[in-house]
């Protein structure tokens, strides 16, 4: 099957390169192999770039180089005043690719919407498990098994989603790379030939690439879909050249083996950078590097004792030493770039006497306490250990005895989440849709606090909750806007975190390729780029 | 010979029993495990987490596990990664062609530049010659693969230029690989510059890995040919006034071959354990690197199948080269 197809993209190129057209071909070296190309059972960026970003489209769109939402497969939609229905009338004519194994009869209509949803939330769906044991994380992670209470057609070209309760987010969830409308024409197929597992394997979509082949941890090709509904790409064939090292990575752009690549080694970064034939793009990232007291425990209950720490680690020294200034010291749990950002909250002063001293007042003498750095290396955070050592040491200064403690990865994600955890966890965050909400909410409210959740310093405050759940009911962003500022002051206030860092995010590529957006999302996507002769 | 080659195929029972519990256990002896990883960050809810280990067939008593593994096995199914859901076999047979093109190029170089060195060193015993490469022999044992693939990497192909950074052909080939092997299947597409591309690609990797085996090589050649020139039977043979090419090529090096011909054959263990760096480096599309994949997203079915297809594929190869050792030498299947 592999090899027919293999033998009829082969026959396609030949015959282009005959008719003498010259095919302009970009080559994209990804930092990892997709794990399938059906974007719903996956979390991974790596993933969702070979996948969603790619061949899919969905009802929404980030808008390029933004979290602003803009209109995708539908071209508008109503929210009901009591932001309980969303309502979304789909674009007219959309066509699913055509490749050698689907000719789709149909365009695409209000029941591949459904089904696209229906298949991760509702166990019954024939084709939810269409390969045993596949779940839906990000449906899931994100609530929608709670938030969707149903989804009905009301023509081909309209669906009317039914929320159990407010949900601001809603919206951009659906921008989401798990949200991605499938075909329910192919799926159903697929059921009926016995090969429903193919489904993640030969995919079709609406996106701007059609999928032409893989070959496994090698080498993904694309070309582009002369049926697109948007704006067609600009290049013919996107060709993804699987390469795992970074400084590997960095030598084939320089070789100009492949002209664009993500997530440099930051020891690389200043050669490429000075490299005349190369750009080195870059952009905040939308992430967050933070420090979680156990707020259960003694003495880190204890506000004061929070404030005090927080005093006596020096940030920027950090960012120095550890980031070579590819980052930027964070005072809030959402990034800069992101809505609703408060910069009027002042920055935490780093005052080593200061934190003495209320630490005296507070009654802590002779503290002892863990630090738990992460085994691996994320976005947020290049190097755990050694910014855990630095703060061992600022910590030192102020009578605190530090000890830093690690585990094997899942194993840290784990333990990390008990109550009774002993210490305080180094950890981080990357945004999923660009809503304050996705930080806050599942960082540091109470329904994400306990045994599990993501709330690691267990910390529950009714005001700052409160807050969040009001703004998450409402879908009037300037309203939104001043309850999330207040949350932050709270944050500040009562400090559950030592925010750590913003990363900034850097991205290569050859002067000959033009147009290229960087998504704060951290997706990457090609439909607008172009590249030059 | 029929009784030896059965004596030796008796063995492999066992070994491939002790082979499936190790590499059963060995993956769920690792801390953490894959429903954690794929939460990541963001975490999981006690409840959703046992969902999770109960579709995976996780949460069961792992004598359970394993005696399910084994019944699977016996029916040639070796299970579906957890992560990609593809069958891990099929996944195997796509990849292993590659390392397998990989590994007969190191092992071919590693023996054509090994054996005749060995052999000089041997014959020029203390002289420069003997001792640099004895030394170079040294160095490249004890060289740290992934540090030296990447600096041949900058060196020929960042700063001279010469060889392409990674992969198996350039991208501008596009044809069926009906084969595996992109020296054959380039040849097959009839595409031109297609060969030259594929073995261009080839050159780094295979040096790379071929460097530890080659040192071994180099030196138990030379060891075994010193020990067997001091035979008597070769003094006979140079006072019967055989030419030193006779002697040394017939009756010396013949002998001298049995403990290398041993040696290349422990050189696939090494080979697999090479071609894990050396495919993470170049971007090799091998089982090395799925492996490593794998063990990093605790993918259980494919680390425990792929190491037992791997072991399969050692003892097969050890196997042969037993054989081997028999037809060289007699007095093995004799005993």
């Amino acid at each position: 099957m592999k090899l027919r197809t293999a033998l009829l993209a082969a026959s396609a190129a030949m015959a282009m390169l005959a008719g003498g057209v010259q095919a302009k071909t970009l080559v994209y070296c990804s930092e990892g192999s997709p794990e399938g190309f059906d974007p719903a059972p996956y979390t991974a960026g790596t993933t969702f770039d070979a996948s969603a970003r790619t061949i899919y489209s969905r009802l929404v769109e980030f808008a390029p180089g933004s979290t602003s939402i803009q209109p995708g497969l539908a071209d508008s939609w109503t929210i009901s005043p009591d932001g309980l229905e969303y309502t979304f009338k789909l674009h007219p004519g959309v066509k699913f690719q055509t490749t050698d194994y689907f000719t789709p009869t149909r365009t695409m209509n209000a029941d591949d919407v459904i089904f696209s949803f229906d298949r991760q939330g509702n166990a019954k769906n024939p084709f939810n498990q269409y390969v045993p044991g596949v779940s839906y994380e990000y449906f899931t992670s994100m609530g929608l098994d709670k938030t969707i209470k149903s989804i009905e057609k009301g023509d081909d070209r309209t669906v009317k989603f039914t929320l159990s309760a407010p949900n601001a987010p809603f919206l951009a969830d659906l921008g989401m790379d798990f949200a991605s409308i499938v075909s329910k024409e192919y799926a159903d197929k697929l059921m009926a030939d016995g090969k429903a597992a193919d489904f993640n394997n030969q995919p079709i979509g609406t996106g701007p690439f059609t999928f032409v082949a893989y070959q496994k941890d090698a080498v993904i090709r694309y070309k582009a879909n002369p049926d697109y509904f948007g704006a067609k790409p600009k290049i013919d064939d996107l060709v993804f050249a699987i390469t795992t090292d970074a400084a590997v990575r960095a030598q084939k752009l320089r070789a100009g083996e492949c002209q664009v690549m993500p997530y440099p080694a930051p020891a690389d970064i200043e050669s490429l950078k000075s490299d005349p034939n190369l750009t080195v793009m870059e952009q905040a990232g939308l992430n967050v590097a933070y420090l979680a007291y156990n707020t259960l425990q003694k003495p880190f209950d204890d506000v004061r004792v929070r404030k005090a720490l927080n005093m006596a680690i020096d940030k920027k020294a950090i960012i120095d030493a550890v980031f070579q200034g590819t980052g930027v010291v964070a005072k809030n749990p959402i990034p800069p770039t992101m809505w609703s950002y408060n910069d009027a909250v002042p920055e935490d002063t780093y005052d080593p006497e200061a934190a003495k001293k209320i630490l005296a007042d507070a009654g802590v003498k002779d503290l002892h306490m863990k630090i738990w750095a992460m085994p691996v290396q994320r976005p947020y955070m290049p190097n755990a250990r050694r910014t855990a050592e630095l703060m061992q040491a600022d910590l030192a200064k102020v009578g605190v005895t530090a000890e830093i403690v690690s585990y094997e990865w899942g194993e840290y994600l784990k333990k990390s989440t008990a109550m009774d955890r002993d210490g305080a966890v180094i950890l981080g965050w990357t945004g999923d849709n660009g809503d304050p909400d996705n930080f806050m909410n599942v960082l540091l409210s109470c329904q994400s606090a306990g045994e599990g959740g993501s709330n690691r310093a267990h910390w529950c405050n009714k005001d700052f909750s409160d807050l969040l759940s009001k703004a998450a009911e409402t879908s009037d962003v300037a309203e939104r806007t001043k309850l999330y500022e207040q949350a932050q002051v709270i944050f500040h206030d009562q400090a559950p975190w030592l925010a750590i860092d913003h990363s900034t995010v850097f991205m290569p590529m050859s002067k000959k390729v033009s147009g290229y957006v960087m998504n704060p999302l951290g997706t990457h996507a090609f439909d607008k780029v172009d590249i030059a002769e | 010979m029929i009784k030896f080659i059965l004596g030796r195929l008796a063995y492999l029972i066992p070994t491939f029993i002790g082979i499936t519990i190790v590499a059963f256990g060995f993956v769920r002896i690792l801390p953490g495990d894959p429903v954690l990883l794929m939460a990541g960050e963001r975490g999981m809810t006690p409840e959703h987490y046992q969902d999770m280990m109960q579709r995976l067939g996780f949460d069961r008593p792992i004598w359970a596990q394993y005696l399910e593994y084994l019944w699977k096995l016996l029916h040639g199914d070796f299970g579906n990664s957890i992560v990609t859901k593809q069958p891990v076999l099929s996944d195997f047979l796509a990849l292993f062609p590659a390392t397998l093109e990989l590994a007969i190029c190191a092992i071919v170089i590693a023996m054509l530049v090994g054996v005749p060195v060995g052999v000089l060193a041997a014959l020029k015993r203390g002289s420069w010659f003997d001792q640099v490469t004895m030394t170079v022999a040294l160095i490249g044992y004890s060289m740290p693969i992934f540090w030296w693939g990447l600096l041949l990497i900058i060196l020929f192909s960042g700063v001279l230029g010469w060889t392409p950074v990674s992969g198996r052909i350039s991208l501008l080939y596009y044809f069926p690989a009906p084969t595996g092997f992109m020296l054959i299947d380039s040849l097959l597409s009839g595409q031109k510059g297609a060969f030259s591309s594929a073995a261009s690609h080839l050159v780094l990797p295979s040096i790379v890995l071929a460097t530890i085996p080659l040192a071994v090589i180099a030196r138990q050649t030379r060891s075994a040919m010193l020990e067997v020139l001091g035979e008597d039977y070769v003094r006979t043979a140079r006072a019967k006034g055989l030419s030193p090419g006779r002697v040394v090529g017939v009756h010396a090096l013949r002998n001298a071959m049995i403990p290398v011909i041993t040696t290349i054959g422990l050189q696939v263990g090494v080979l697999m354990a090479g071609a894990i760096l050396t495919e993470s480096i170049f971007s090799w599309p091998g089982i090395g690197k799925w492996m490593v994949d794998s063990i990093s997203r605790r993918d259980y079915p494919v680390v425990q199948s792929g190491l037992l297809l791997i072991a399969g594929i050692v003892m097969i190869v050890n196997l042969v080269v037993d054989l081997l050792y028999g037809l060289i030498n007699p007095r093995i299947r004799h005993r």
